[in-house]
């Protein structure tokens, strides 16, 4: 049975293409259109891009996008029209600039407080370990020994 | 005390930023047209399909450029309010009939009355790509340079006309 529903939930895991698409008789105009139409938000449902989008401004942006591949325009120029009318939004990859800086700095600048921040929890968990075993009171061999292992667990 | 200070500061920031956030419409999109000459086509009338209209015709008023369509359900919304407008204070209101059938946006001007100047056709969307729109009901205001100085996604309000609407086209008639 089970391999039955494993197949029956594979069937539906078919790669999506644009749901109209166009060949264009140039295979690296081709490209350029599968790539423009993956990076290119459709605006009215915002979250799909518009290879991905049903809505109507998304095959008439698909149909541009063609259209301009045809009479040989090159990717940036494409980019370019996109932007001068729906700005930035309207790109999945924003350009790096003062506005967006923000959000293509900001993940590396939270990977790096939580690095920071876990870097010193750990060593004040260190300290305090330490500072537990300085304070038992016990034979300095049997603190020796102790000290060993516990630099032993921090090895493995 | 600072064990318990940081996170709580941590938290104010966060629910700061998301407050802020849930205020914000994903839909209002900053347009890259504000100040910029409205794009030039020349597109056949809804009501005279033999004659043309372009923004150059235009030229020396500020006018409206309103896009709507009869599927548009928003568009019924905003077009009583646009009627009004057009009947109280004689503004010119050009309509772009976007994506519409022409008998279908003749009807509905016919029930819902014809706030317009004149509608331009639009059937295959091409000038609605150059002004970038997105989601209609769009209103620009062009002032008599033709320069794009305002634009209004989404219907537009009675208190849209009062508060933002009549102070700008005011002050874009004592423009040279």
């Amino acid at each position: 049975m089970k391999p039955l529903i494993l197949l029956f939930l594979l069937t539906f895991t078919i790669s999506s293409h644009a749901v109209d698409s166009r060949q264009l008789s140039d295979p690296k105009q081709q490209e350029s259109y599968e790539t423009l139409t993956k990076e290119l938000r459709c605006l009215v449902c915002q979250n799909q891009t518009i290879a991905d989008s049903n809505a109507e401004l998304a095959s008439d942006l698909r149909r541009q996008v063609y259209e301009m591949l045809q009479q040989g325009k090159s990717e940036q120029e494409i980019i370019r029209f996109m932007t001068d009318r729906y700005g930035d939004f309207v790109l999945y990859k924003p350009p790096f600039a003062g506005k967006t800086s923000l959000l293509w700095i900001a993940p590396g600048l939270f990977l790096f407080m939580g690095l920071t921040t876990v870097f010193f929890v750990i060593r004040r968990k260190k300290a305090s370990a330490q500072a537990q075993v300085d304070n038992l009171d016990i034979s300095s061999e049997k603190q020796k020994k102790i000290r060993s292992l516990l630099e032993k667990g921090e090895l493995s | 005390m600072l064990k318990y200070i940081i996170p709580l500061l941590l938290f104010i920031v966060l629910a700061v930023f998301l407050g802020l956030g849930l205020n914000l419409n994903p839909k209002d999109i900053p347009s890259p047209f504000i100040n910029k000459p409205a794009p030039e086509f020349s597109a056949p009338k809804l009501n005279a399909p033999e004659q043309s209209l372009s923004p150059a015709d235009l030229k020396g008023q500020v006018w409206l450029f309103n896009v709507w369509a009869s599927w548009c359900v928003s568009c019924r919304a905003e077009h009583p309010v646009l009627n009004q407008f057009a009947k109280q204070y004689a503004v010119v209101i050009v309509g772009l009939n976007y994506k519409d059938e022409p008998d279908d946006a003749k009807n509905w001007l016919k029930t819902l009355g014809n706030p317009y100047t004149d509608s331009v056709m639009d059937q295959d969307g091409r000038i609605g790509i150059d002004y970038g729109v997105y989601g209609v009901p769009e209103t620009f205001v062009i002032d008599k340079k033709g320069l794009i100085r305002y634009k209004h996604t989404g219907p537009v309000s009675a208190d849209d006309v009062q508060k933002t609407f009549l102070p700008l086209i005011t002050k874009l008639e004592a423009e040279s």
